[in-house]
C-alpha cells in the first residue's frame, strides 16, 4: 500500500521500543521499523528512508539526524524536524514529553497527528514507568541500609531488633532527618569503630 | 529580596565555564540571580528547550542562533546572541590508524601548522576524507570546511563532514564512518586518553580568534525582561573576566571536574584552560598560548561581523541569498545591549559592531569609547578575509 506512512523509532532498549511500536501500531496503519542501534545512524536512516523518525529527546543521538534537513544529495530527501505551524502547541506538548518527530519535507500536518499523539502519550507513560523504578529502587536501597544500621547497633550495643530500630527512629526524630539518612550515616561510619 | 531564578541549559564542555562559574562562585548571587544550570543531552534538545522556553537561556555553538535565523532548523523563534561565551577551543584529530600513516610519510605533529598538518592529512586519508563534528551549525564544520576548501577539497566529493556527537565518536571511528574529527574541550583530549585518535591542529591554527559558544536567550524574553537580562550579562561577563586569570585555572577545573557538570578529571580540563594538550599516546605536549579565550582581546563582544560570516557561509551551502543571510544575522546581535549593560560594568566598548574577520595578523589597538581597546589577532591560515561590508 504506497500510502502506508514508514515510521523509524531510534530507541536502543529494546522493551521501550516494543512499547512505543506497539502504541504506533494501535493507532493505525504504519509501517514500523525499530532501530535499537545508533551506530551509523545517519546512514541507517538513508537507507531506510522512513517518511518519519521518532527519537527520545534525551538520546545523544539526536543530533546526527539534525543534518537530514540541509540534505542536498540527489537520492536524499530531506528531512527536517516536524514543526506544526497551526498548532504550536502540539509540537510543544512533544518537546514536554521528550519526543522528537523528524518528517520529509512535504508530508501534511494532518498525517503526521496521529503518531505524533501515539508517541506523545507513549513517551509520558515510559518517563512515568522510569520515575516508577527509580522510586522503587530507592526504596528498596533505603530499606537494605536500615536492615544494616539495624544490625550494627544489635551487635554494639547487645540490644534486639526492635530496640535497634526504635533507636533509629528516635535519633531521625531528635535530629530533624529521615531515618535511611540516619542509618546511612551510621553503617558509613561504623566500620571506624572496629 | 529573594533571588531571581533563571534557567540555564548548557552542554557539559570546557567552555560552559562562564555558565558555572557565574553560578558557582557567586557573580550571579551578586546580581540577585538564582541560576539553575542543566545539563542537555544534545544540541537540538538544547535548542528545542530554548525555543519552547524550557530554559530561559543557553551555552550555545555561535552558528546555532544564526541557523535559526535563517530558518534551516524548523523551529522560528528568534534567538539572540547577548554576548560571546568564548573563542577559539576546538581541536582536530585523527585516527589512530590514520596518524600513523601520517607519521610514516614523515609528516612531524607539530600541532600548529595547518598547510602542513592539512597536506599531509590529505595525501594519507581516502579519496572521500569523512570528518565528523558535533553538529552541522557548528564552527567546528565551519573550520572544516574553510580549511580543507582553501587546500583544494570540495564538499561533498571530497569532503564529507558529518555529524558524530563527541560521546559516539569511538564507535564512528572504529566502524569506518570517520577517517577524522574536530572537537571541542574535552573531548580531543579524553580522544588521546581513551585511544581514539591523535590530534593534528586545534582551531586557532585554522583561524586565530574565532567565535565559538555565546549567551543566548529568546528575543522576547531579553525585551520582557530587561533588568534580569543585564543582571545575567554582568554576571556572565565577570566569570569570563575570572576564568581569564592564570592564577584561577586550577579552581576553575576544580569546579568542572564536579559530576554535576563535566564528570572528568581536573587535569584534563585544567590542561584545556591552560592550552597545554597532550596530542598522541606517547604523551607528547604541545602549548597553545590561543588554545581557548574567555575575555582576552575583546572576546566577550558580539560582533556582527563574525555572525555576518557565519550567515555567508551558511547561505551559501544552503543555496539562500547571501545579502538576505548577512542583514538577518546582523539583528540577532544585541552589541546595543552589550553597551548598555557592560559598558557600565567596565567593558571596554568598540566604537564599530563589525570588522573585517582574519584582517589582523598581530593583536591591533583600537580607540574605543572608554580608551583603548586591544583586539587580538584574527587571521585565517590562508590570509582569507571577510568584508561584512562587501561579501565576496
Amino acid at each position: 500500500m504506497p500510502d502506508t506512512l514508514s515510521i523509524a523509532v531510534v530507541e536502543t532498549d529494546p522493551e521501550r521500543a516494543t512499547l512505543i511500536e506497539e502504541s504506533l501500531r494501535a493507532a493505525g496503519m504504519f509501517s514500523v521499523t525499530l532501530i535499537l542501534n545508533t551506530s551509523g545512524l545517519a546512514r541507517q536512516i538513508r537507507e531506510l528512508s522512513p517518511d518519519v523518525v521518532l527519537i527520545d529527546m534525551a538520546n545523544p543521538s539526536r543530533d546526527m539526524l539534525e543534518e537530514f534537513a540541509s540534505a542536498s544529495g540527489p537520492l536524499e530527501r530531506p528531512v527536517a524536524m516536524f514543526v506544526d505551524r497551526e498548532d504550536e502547541g502540539m509540537t510543544k506538548a512533544a518537546i514536554e514529553a521528550g519526543v522528537s518527530a523528524y518528517v520529509v519535507a512535504g508530508l501534511r500536518a494532518n498525517r503526521i497527528k496521529p503518531i505524533l499523539d501515539a508517541a506523545i502519550a507513549r513517551f509520558h507513560m515510559i518517563h512515568r514507568m522510569r520515575a516508577e523504578l527509580a522510586a522503587t529502587k530507592r526504596a528498596l536501597d533505603e530499606r537494605k541500609i536500615i536492615e544494616r544500621a539495624k544490625g550494627v547497633l544489635m551487635k554494639a550495643r547487645g540490644i534486639d531488633e526492635d530496640a535497634a530500630y526504635a533507636l533509629l527512629r528516635k535519633a531521625a526524630m531528635d535530629q530533624g532527618r529521615r531515618i535511611s539518612d540516619v542509618a546511612e550515616a551510621l553503617v558509613s561510619t561504623a566500620g571506624l569503630l572496629s | 529580596m529573594s533571588a531571581t531564578h533563571v534557567e540555564i541549559g548548557f552542554i557539559p564542555l570546557v567552555d560552559a565555564a562562564p555558565m558555572v562559574v557565574a553560578h558557582e562562585l557567586g557573580f550571579a548571587e551578586e546580581e540577585g540571580l538564582a541560576l539553575n544550570l542543566r545539563a542537555a543531552p544534545s544540541w537540538s534538545t538544547l535548542r528545542d528547550m530554548l525555543a519552547i522556553g524550557q530554559i530561559e537561556a543557553a551555552h550555545m555553538l555561535a552558528p546555532l542562533p544564526v541557523a535559526m535565523a535563517l530558518g534551516l532548523t524548523g523551529t522560528e523563534t528568534q534567538i539572540d546572541i547577548l554576548q560571546m561565551l568564548s573563542v577559539n577551543g576546538n581541536a582536530i584529530g585523527v585516527s589512530c590508524a590514520l596518524a600513523a600513516k601520517m607519521r610514516q610519510q614523515g609528516y612531524k605533529f607539530d600541532f600548529a601548522d595547518a598547510v602542513a598538518a592539512g597536506r599531509a592529512l590529505i595525501a594519507a586519508a581516502p579519496a572521500q576524507l569523512k570528518i565528523g563534528v558535533p553538529f552541522p551549525f557548528s564552527m567546528h564544520a565551519e573550520l572544516l570546511y574553510h580549511w580543507m576548501g582553501a587546500l583544494g577539497l570540495s564538499a561533498p566529493a571530497d569532503l564529507d563532514v558529518r555529524t558524530v556527537p563527541p560521546q559516539l565518536m569511538a564507535e564512528a571511528m572504529a566502524q569506518g564512518e570517520i577517517d577524522a574529527f574536530c572537537v571541542g574541550a574535552p573531548w580531543g583530549s579524553l580522544a588521546v586518553e581513551t585511544n581514539v585518535g591523535e590530534l593534528l591542529l586545534p582551531g586557532s591554527a585554522v583561524r586565530a580568534f574565532s567565535p565559538e559558544k555565546v549567551l543566548a536567550v529568546r528575543h522576547n524574553w531579553a525585551e520582557a525582561k530587561p533588568d534580569v537580562t543585564a543582571r545575567l550579562m554582568r554576571a556572565t561577563w565577570r566569570a569570563g573576566r575570572w576564568l581569564s586569570q592564570p592564577e584561577n585555572r586550577v579552581s576553575a577545573a576544580e569546579i568542572l571536574a564536579s559530576p554535576d557538570y563535566l564528570d572528568v578529571s581536573a587535569e584534563v580540563i585544567e590542561r584545556s584552560l591552560a592550552g597545554n594538550l597532550v596530542i598522541s599516546q606517547r604523551g607528547e605536549m604541545r602549548h597553545t598560548p590561543n588554545y581557548l579565550e574567555f575575555f582576552g582581546g575583546a572576546a566577550t563582544y558580539p560582533w556582527a561581523s563574525q555572525a555576518a560570516l557565519i550567515a555567508a557561509r551558511l547561505a551559501a551551502r544552503a543555496g539562500l541569498d547571501r545579502k538576505a543571510a548577512i542583514e538577518v544575522a546582523r539583528k540577532i546581535c544585541r552589541t546595543d545591549l552589550y553597551h548598555a549593560n557592560l559598558g557600565p560594568a567596565g567593558a571596554v566598548l568598540p566604537d564599530f559592531h563589525e570588522k573585517k574577520e582574519g584582517a589582523m595578523s598581530q593583536p591591533m589597538a583600537f580607540a574605543s569609547e572608554t580608551g583603548q581597546m586591544i583586539l587580538a589577532a584574527d587571521a585565517f591560515f590562508d590570509g582569507w578575509i571577510f568584508d561584512p561590508a562587501a561579501p565576496e
